[in-house]
């Protein structure tokens, strides 16, 4: 008889235990509503967060949240049903993954430009070399120390000289 | 001779320093870039529809218990040769409680001229609320969601209510920016359009 009594305590705690925690699923507290509409925008609104807008349009948004919530969706199905409602442009993070992967991969690509750039900036002076036709009569003639910058004005200069001459 | 070497070395210059196929594509890139920032800039200063502008079809699901000529959806490619009146609104918006009245009366007069189609066309809304709110005014024309707010920026819609009157080559006829106060004043743009 004890032990019946004793298991009957036993179910009546555990009922007891249960009921309870049950019933808070059923209804969503404020902060759990909150926590999914900060993750979303109002889509009247500009710029507006779901949770500190202050337009009925947005507090009936937040009572669609606690229903869903409390028919037991999860986060993440309330933004997707939001997003099938109302559009991307409601969910504080975009779901396409193309934002996230564009801007690096141009940033990567412009950076490898200018670096392409600047190596090619470097290289380029170098490259000029003056021409065996250049007359002999210019003193700017390169020699293994004349810098590159002598080197283009020499080629610059021979023609100019090339040019005198013809008028002459 | 030596005048020829000279001209000719003078294209090994490579201007900017990168290959030509670089250059081109970093340019398309740059006025690609440009374009769609135009693009974008000269659609915000639009503005909305103008009379006499072509309306593009679209297709609207309407709410359950609606429905067009035993029809669930409607496209605008259907209603050729109609009048359409095609009304923003949203349970949320206080004004449009105003005009509910006055478009029912209106839509009420036409109905049996199957002449004229009114569509209500629900703004970023709520479904539960919607539903209400068209219980309440006992709006019996068909009603359907903006769905993903597709519809609105057609129209460039910058609130509700905003009405739409569309003529019979699909053309917008005439539009009323805020609420209808009285069913005259939806009679006055929809009647010179009838014959």
């Amino acid at each position: 008889m004890k032990i019946l009594r004793f298991l009957i305590f036993i179910i009546i705690i555990a009922f007891t235990w249960i009921t309870p925690a049950s019933a808070q699923q059923s209804t969503p507290q404020p902060d759990d509503v909150n926590r999914v509409a900060h993750q979303l925008y109002c889509p009247v609104c500009e710029n507006t967060p779901l949770d500190v807008c202050p337009t009925q349009a947005c507090a009936q948004w937040r009572g669609l949240i606690r229903d869903k919530l409390a028919a037991g969706w999860t986060d993440e199905q309330i933004k997707q049903y939001f997003a099938q409602q109302y559009g991307q442009r409601v969910l504080a993070q975009p779901q396409m993954p193309l934002v996230y992967i564009v801007p690096p991969i141009l940033l990567l690509v412009g950076l490898a430009l200018l670096m392409m750039a600047f190596r090619a900036m470097r290289r380029q002076p170098a490259q000029v070399t003056p021409k065996t036709g250049a007359s002999p009569t210019v003193g700017a003639s390169p020699t293994p120390q004349s810098t590159p910058m002598d080197a283009g004005q020499d080629v610059y200069l021979s023609r100019v000289e090339e040019e005198l001459k013809k008028r002459n | 001779m030596s005048e020829t070497n000279t001209t000719d070395e003078a294209p090994s210059y490579r201007r900017g320093g990168l290959p030509i196929w670089v250059q081109i594509i970093v340019w398309i890139v740059l006025l690609g870039l440009l374009a769609m920032a135009a693009f974008a800039l000269a659609n915000l200063q639009k503005g909305a529809v103008k009379t006499g502008d072509a309306i593009p079809n679209f297709t609207l699901q309407f709410f359950n218990g609606y429905e067009h000529q035993g029809k669930k959806e409607i496209s605008m490619a259907d209603l050729k040769g109609k009048v359409v009146v095609l009304n923003f609104w949203a349970s949320w918006c206080i004004p449009c409680e105003q005009e509910a009245a006055p478009l029912e009366a209106a839509w009420k007069f036409y109905e049996s001229t199957g002449q004229v189609v009114f569509i209500g066309v629900d703004y970023v809304d709520t479904e539960a609320e919607a539903r209400m709110y068209l219980t309440k005014f006992g709006v019996s024309y068909p009603n359907a969601p903006d769905l993903q707010t597709r519809i609105s920026p057609l129209f460039r819609i910058s609130g509700v209510p905003e009405t739409y009157v569309i003529d019979q080559n699909g053309k917008l006829a005439a539009s009323q920016i805020g609420p209808f106060t009285a069913e005259t004043q939806i009679r006055a743009l929809v009647d010179p359009l009838l014959k």
